[in-house]
């Protein structure tokens, strides 16, 4: 039965003396390659040019502060109910008089970690969270020498203080935003 | 004494040396690699009596492609100290007496021979290519005919051999 | 007894700086054709090639030199040590040996002497490189031998037999040549090609044939048999290290270099100079033999390319096709275009 028009009988008949010199098929060859030294190279140089991902790129988690400077998550557990590789563990406490300017609402992550090594970046927890606490940046988990390098703690989490680190909070705000590549 | 006198000086010694470490290594590959060097010097020898076409010829024929063979088979046949048979004593002593009656012939032929034409150094023309080729092709021509003969029947031989199996 | 040696010191001096500077030459280009090699390699393949170290990656022949210089020399327990360390060394030998014969030029006019751009204008000139190439067998032979691995002596066996077998073509290929030139001398095939057009219009064929032969001569794809990686992991030199394994794989590109710059030579015209007739030109002589090394130094690159070129094209012979097209096809090639080079001398002659 034939499935495509592209089906080619292999000819089997033995070389004749003139194609046994395989000269005729060098030279096509040679000129396969040859042409190959004009086309564009899709490579780049990596560390100082990078590829430009895409506005719908999903990145590594960032825990997100309000205008305050406040951690706006509450630790309700949603995020680690949405997640299907179960990478998201969390222990909540309850916030005490005078920590007021560091979270938002009575109660917060004490403990908050991702392990990247099991997350799909499949976004669940950014479309599950009603606080707009965590959402994916553009971008991605560096190389580590030990898996626990990968389990993500809260400090390396959390978006810049808007305002005792201004410059930091604004480049993750654009990079959420995807102005920056 | 002057260059070439030193230099046939020092070649013949090299020659001589290193046929002699043919014979004593007891490593048949270092046997071969000291043979070669003693065609090394031979070609030298070559050289200094202006026969260059000898000189080159004998490097690529014994040197290049004829000692390669050798290196080939002995590499192959792996010999060393275990594999090398026991010699009888007596073997040993035929061997000295007989080698030592054909010293005495050589050098008493050379002792009585008269040698008339002393070496053309850097002056005879024979040994050049053009004056080779032309009298390879007038006045030995026959004998090159038959040799080449030879060497194609030589040839012809070893095809049958290899096609019988 | 006094030692009555003449010798002209000028002479000696000259010839002295002369292999001086041609074999730092033939050094430094080898170098850069392993940086010319990774470059076109990443060219063909739509790639990039090095360029960290230093601009466009220039310097990179120099890191590679360095690591090879300080990594770890490792010789074998049950190798023989003394032709362990031989076998690279001659096969640099071998492969710098051979440059002394090509005429890289017109000679040169300095201080009131003559100085020829030729080592030495000997008269059995190809037969030399010849014999020279005919001995690079023995880098690898001894080589792979010593290094007493199953692989290594695999290996040195079948570059042996290779080059054995391929030098049979080359030979007749050159007897076609030799026939139309009269001259073994290199510098007369030179001259004769000046004065009667390039030998590659009258010995096509037999320039086709030279090339293949001396792409197993040099081992190169589709010819590197003797290190065929994935048969018998790295061939000869499997159990080098350090700057041994440097040496071998240097020789292999200073082989390159010389058989183009022979090639030019032979079939190209050496350091003549295409389409126009420089002998009319009013120009200073040290000037136009520059120029003229110039012209052969861009043919011998070219054929460098060309080298590099079919070794990222062609992928390697399996060792029975290596055999056929050495014995059935190129030694009967070879034949008949010497016989009727032959008889096309002898009615042209009538």
């Amino acid at each position: 039965m034939q499935l495509t028009q592209r089906a080619k009988q292999v000819d089997r008949r033995p070389m004749t003396f003139v194609e046994s010199l395989y000269l005729w098929n060098i030279a096509k060859g040679m000129w396969i390659t040859f042409t190959h030294l004009f086309k564009k190279r899709p490579t780049i140089n990596y560390p100082e040019q990078t590829r430009s991902f895409s506005k719908v790129f999903r990145g590594l988690h960032v825990l997100n502060r309000d205008a305050e400077g406040r951690e706006n998550c509450t630790a309700c557990g949603l995020c680690a109910v949405a997640c299907p590789a179960e990478a998201i563990t969390m222990e909540a406490a309850e916030r005490l008089p005078g920590e007021e300017n560091l979270y938002r609402e009575e109660k917060y992550a004490a403990k908050y970690e991702i392990n990247m090594l099991r997350c799909i970046f499949c976004g669940l927890c950014e479309e599950a969270c009603p606080k707009d606490a965590i959402y994916l940046s553009q971008t991605f988990a560096p190389a580590n020498y030990g898996r626990k390098g990968f389990i993500y703690k809260k400090d390396e989490l959390l978006i810049p203080h808007p305002v005792n680190d201004p410059q930091g909070y604004q480049k993750a705000r654009e990079e959420k935003s995807g102005k920056v590549k | 004494m002057n260059i070439t006198q030193i230099l046939v000086g020092s070649l013949s010694v090299i020659t001589l040396f290193s046929a002699l470490m043919v014979i004593i290594s007891r490593n048949p590959v270092h046997s071969v690699l000291w043979l070669i060097v003693t065609f090394f010097s031979i070609s030298g020898h070559y050289i200094v009596l202006n026969a260059q076409f000898l000189a080159i010829v004998n490097i690529i024929v014994y040197a290049g492609a004829i000692m390669v063979l050798f290196l080939f088979v002995i590499m192959l046949m792996n010999l060393n100290r275990e594999t090398e048979p026991q010699k009888n004593k007596w073997l040993k002593l035929a061997g000295v007496l007989s080698g030592g009656s054909l010293l005495l012939v050589i050098v008493a032929a050379l002792h009585t021979g008269d040698i008339k034409a002393m070496a053309q150094v850097k002056e005879g023309d024979i040994g050049l290519i053009g004056t080779l080729g032309k009298e390879l092709f007038s006045t030995y021509v026959v004998p090159f005919e038959i040799s080449s003969i030879l060497f194609l029947s030589a040839m012809v031989g070893a095809v049958v051999i290899g096609k019988k199996e | 007894m006094l030692l009555n040696i003449y010798i002209d010191w000028a002479f000696v001096l000259e010839k002295f700086l002369l292999v001086a500077v041609i074999v730092t030459l033939s050094l430094v280009i080898a170098m850069y054709t392993t940086y010319a090699e990774r470059k076109v390699a990443a060219w063909l393949q739509d790639r990039r090639g090095p360029n960290r170290a230093g601009p466009f990656g220039l310097l990179q022949p120099l890191a590679d030199g360095g690591k090879l210089f300080f990594k770890e020399e490792i010789i074998p327990l049950a190798s023989s040590k003394f032709l362990f360390i031989l076998g690279p060394s001659l096969a640099m030998i071998t492969a710098t040996l051979t440059s002394a014969v090509i005429p890289w030029g017109t000679s040169l006019h300095l201080f009131g002497r003559d100085i020829s751009l030729q080592i030495a204008d000997v008269n059995i000139g190809i037969l030399y490189i010849f014999g020279v190439v005919s001995l690079g067998v023995y880098g690898i032979m001894i080589g792979g031998w010593a290094s007493n691995n199953k692989f290594s002596l695999l290996a040195a066996i079948r570059g042996a037999s290779q080059m054995i077998s391929y030098e049979l073509a080359m030979g007749l290929a050159l007897i076609a040549l030799l026939m139309m030139t009269g001259s073994l001398q290199m510098s007369v095939i030179v001259k004769n090609q000046v004065a009667n057009g390039w030998h590659i219009i009258y010995q096509p064929l037999g320039f086709l044939i030279f090339f293949v032969c001396a792409l197993a001569e040099c081992n190169r794809t589709p010819f590197d048999l003797a290190e065929a990686e994935n048969e018998l992991n790295f061939g000869y030199h499997q159990e080098y290290s350090s700057m041994k394994l440097g040496f071998y794989l240097f020789a292999e590109y200073i082989n390159m270099f010389i058989s183009s710059a022979v090639m030019s030579t032979l079939y190209f015209g050496g350091y003549d100079i295409p389409f126009v007739n420089e002998a009319a030109w009013n120009i200073d002589a040290n000037l136009l033999a520059l120029i003229g090394f110039a012209v052969l130094m861009a043919k011998t690159f070219f054929f460098l390319f060309v080298f590099l070129w079919i070794r990222w094209t062609i992928p390697r012979f399996r060792y029975d096709q290596l055999m056929n097209l050495g014995w059935k096809k190129l030694i009967p090639l070879a034949l008949i275009n010497m016989v009727v080079t032959a008889a096309v001398i002898l009615w042209l002659k009538k």
